[in-house]
């Protein structure tokens, strides 16, 4: 795991967000979600300190991470897009807008852009169908995307 | 709602959401502050009406005008005309397709009426965040009554003798489970309401929550009072931002009331919900999964028995229902069980909520009586199939469900029903697919999933759905060999026989329903290397007719990489070495010279 140096006064957030949940180590998930909303993401930093203090291995939390798709290991860039492969969006069409994204992101699935723009990721259903194919950006939502639309949106930003 | 004189109900789904409703809810509101009519008309945000398809929707309350597509704009038209004139704005009313008329009421339109609500009985109705007009349509008059009249026997026995069964998926039947719990010697329980829904094209029960909360929280306590247990925990997704707000809203709104926490209605039950978050993976559907992603572990499940009616949360007896289920309770209680006995089939009782979706004019979310046939919902309800194409296949079930046909359609659809026909119930996904759809390819999307979301406890789901999966991938790049299909076959059923847990049990359902409803398909993969529903790219090659080619440059112009190229007004050619085989081109040509062979 790559260290990432966190500064001094986020350590002490950190070790105060566990012991907002009594340091349990039934309440790991959330307060891996309370980290994961301070620092975007979890680094290997991260769960060494929550690991040292809930008292659990750093094993333990690292297999809770990587179990939960919803908990990331990378930063996510600045405009998080997501494709919905949700089968509703996977039987109108999601995998070829995917591809396009990919093509003119020249990144794969999982991974940001090296100017940090943009990270691509899929997600399983929004919730959208009627809208189908979905793309997320950040909080925003595309319906009914096709391949050729894929440029137009990414000028957007 | 008493001091307003009319309402306007906007959709406040997800669906309706990304659309913009929240901007057409505050145009409607400026509007009225505007015309001084903020005192009369009220603008309410509701749950999902289902009609997602025709989304954003708004509904006038109380003459029912529905209208679809509205847009932001749209808001002054309806403050202006509607409400102060009272003409109905003709562009924003829904279209039959069939008669080309205009259809204001929602109860009148074919996608309405063959559906009938108890789960979804209020969403699209009440404004989610007001405990109020919950109460207006009988909320919490079941918890109150079965607390001051009946003992915790006795409200079960309501519960058995209705025959609901768990929508969960498993369709267990839920006042047994109930006794069980009950049963169970323990000096703490819990109630647990799943709401983990993880099925990929399911949006029901995040649809209740968002649109009915107080359903489910009335009927946890319920569940509570009956069992004997006084906390009750929801696990819900922490993708679903907006069912989280309104619960927790709901949740803060029943405490102030009293109707959580302690001495409710002065009978000295304690009872209180909190919310535990998921974190995105789909075995922690399964019940013993989702108990120890509560506990802070790894959502691995373990073997049943002890069953969490015997030893769940904690270790402690644990009751877990799904949220339909839930929802149907108070709507049990209020109408007896003998009404709910009367809807859907013998062995199913009652009505099932749908998010009906892919090929079908009409994609929602539908609640209908159990014993609908499937035709029902996909040409009556669902409105036939996009583009005028050819239906092919209906998946229900989702991951561990199955794909049925044209031969299936007049199947009435229950659990047992549907298991005899090779698929399931599930948690109520239903996809519709059409002639383009390539049955390999979608049960290669299946395998794809599972494979992603096997937690890897056990050997036959971890290893064997891999192999599985990379089965259907050579086959589905034209590389399949004499045999491939009896091994397949071979180790699904190895699959089905051996894993752990319900999704390795179930895993290879999407991939024996295929092989066995489109036989043909798999040969053409195999022995001929083609697909014929020209999905599968490997298999494809883009040709343009050059006896239909005008030489337009329509299509090399959308090209992405490229590969068309010719003169104008010449025939073009593509480069299949280059062609990517997106099919833009295909899409543009409005001379049908380019096809796929
Ligand atoms: C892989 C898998 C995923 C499941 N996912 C869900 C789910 O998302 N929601 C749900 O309510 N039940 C799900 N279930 C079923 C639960 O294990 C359990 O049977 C159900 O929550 C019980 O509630 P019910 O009796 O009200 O249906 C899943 C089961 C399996 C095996
Ligand atoms: S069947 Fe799959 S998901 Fe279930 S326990 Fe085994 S590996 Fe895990």
């Amino acid at each position: 795991m790559a260290k990432v140096k966190i500064p001094e006064n986020k350590v002490q957030e950190l070790r105060d967000l566990c012991k907002n949940f009594d340091n349990e180590p039934g309440e790991l998930i959330n307060v891996l979600h309370g980290a994961q909303g301070m620092f975007g993401y979890l680094p290997a930093e991260v769960q060494e300190i929550v690991a040292d203090e809930m008292n659990v291995s750093v094993a333990h939390v690292y297999g809770v991470v990587t179990f939960y798709s919803f908990f990331s290991m990378l930063p996510k860039g600045k405009h998080p897009i997501s494709i919905c492969m949700g089968t509703a969006c996977y039987v109108r069409g999601a995998e070829k807008v995917l591809d396009e994204f990919k093509r003119h992101l020249e990144v794969k699935v999982g991974e940001t852009t090296p100017d940090g723009k943009y990270s691509l990721s899929c997600l399983r259903c929004v919730g959208a169908c009627g809208l189908a194919p979905v793309v997320t950006i950040g909080e925003r939502v595309y319906g009914r995307v096709s391949p050729e639309d894929v440029r137009g949106i990414l000028e957007e930003y | 709602m008493a001091k307003y004189k009319n309402h306007i109900l906007v959709c406040g789904g997800t669906g309706c959401r990304a659309s913009e409703s929240e901007a057409i809810a505050s145009n409607l509101n400026a509007s009225l502050s505007e015309n001084n009519l903020q005192d009369d008309v009220q603008v309410v945000r509701t749950g999902c009406f289902g009609f997602c398809e025709k989304g954003p929707v708004v509904k006038m309350v109380p003459d029912n005008t529905f209208y679809v597509h509205v847009a932001p704009d749209d808001a002054e038209d309806i403050v202006l005309e509607h409400v102060i004139k009272g003409r109905k704005v003709e562009r924003l009313l829904y279209v039959d397709p069939e008669t080309k008329e205009h259809v204001s009421d929602s109860r009148h339109m074919d996608f309405y009426k063959k559906q009938l609500r108890i789960a979804l009985r209020n969403c699209g109705f009440i404004n989610p965040e007001n405990i109020d007009e919950y109460i207006a349509r009988d909320g919490y008059s079941a918890l109150g009554t079965i607390m001051e009249e009946m003992t915790p026997e006795a409200a079960i026995n309501v519960v058995k003798d209705s025959g609901l069964r768990g929508r969960g998926g498993g369709g267990f039947p839920s006042g047994l489970k109930w006794e069980l719990t009950r049963k169970s010697e323990a000096d703490q329980k819990y109630v647990v309401c799943n709401a983990d829904e993880g099925d990929p094209g399911a949006f029901m029960d995040r649809s209740i929550l968002e649109g009915d909360p107080h359903s489910v929280l009335e009927a946890m306590a319920i569940c509570g009072y009956c069992i004997g247990a006084d906390r009750g925990l929801i696990y819900i997704r922490a993708e679903y931002p907006l069912a989280i707000k309104r619960l927790k809203i709901a949740i803060e709104q029943a405490r102030d009331y009293g109707l959580l926490g302690n001495d409710i209605f002065g009978t000295g039950f304690n009872f209180d919900v909190e919310i535990r978050y998921g974190a995105g993976a789909f075995v922690c559907g399964e019940e013993t999964a989702l108990i120890h992603s509560m506990e802070g572990l790894r959502g691995e499940p373990t073997v049943k028995p002890p069953f969490p009616a015997q030893s769940g949360y904690k270790e402690k007896p644990t009751n877990v229902n799904n949220v339909e289920t839930f929802a149907n309770i108070p709507a049990i209680f209020l109408k007896g069980a003998d009404w709910f006995k009367k809807i859907g089939t013998e062995k199913s009782p009652g009505t099932k909520v749908f998010a009906l979706a892919g090929k079908v004019n009409n994609v929602g979310l539908i609640e209908v009586p159990m014993g609908t046939t499937l035709r029902e919902v996909i040409f009556d309800i669902g409105g036939g199939i996009k583009g005028g194409k050819k239906f092919k296949a209906v998946q229900t079930g989702g991951p561990s469900g199955g794909c049925l046909t044209e031969d299936h359609l007049d199947l009435a659809i229950d659990y047992d029903g549907l298991l005899a026909s090779g698929s399931m119930m599930g948690s109520g996904g239903m996809i519709v697919m059409d002639e383009d759809d390539c049955m390999v390819s979608v049960a290669k999307f299946y395998l794809d999933f599972t494979v992603e979301e096997s937690c890897g406890k056990c050997t036959p789901c971890r290893v064997g759905n891999k192999r599985l999966h990379e089965m259907l991938d050579k086959i589905t790049l034209g590389q399949g060999e004499e045999g491939d299909l009896t091994r397949l076959r071979n180790l699904a059923n190895v699959i089905k026989d051996t894993a752990l847990c319900g999704l390795g049990q179930t895993s290879p359902n999407p991939v024996l329903s295929t092989m066995d409803n489109f036989p043909e398909e798999y040969q053409s993969h195999v022995k001929e290397s083609k697909c014929p529903a020209g999905q599968c790219r490997a298999l494809m090659q883009y040709v343009i007719n050059s006896k239909l080619c005008v030489g337009c440059t329509l299509c090399s112009r959308v090209c992405p990489v490229d590969a068309i190229s010719g003169e104008k007004k010449l025939p073009h050619v593509i480069d299949s070495s280059v062609c990517i085989k997106c099919g833009a081109c295909i899409e543009k040509c409005k001379f049908g010279a380019i096809s796929i062979q």
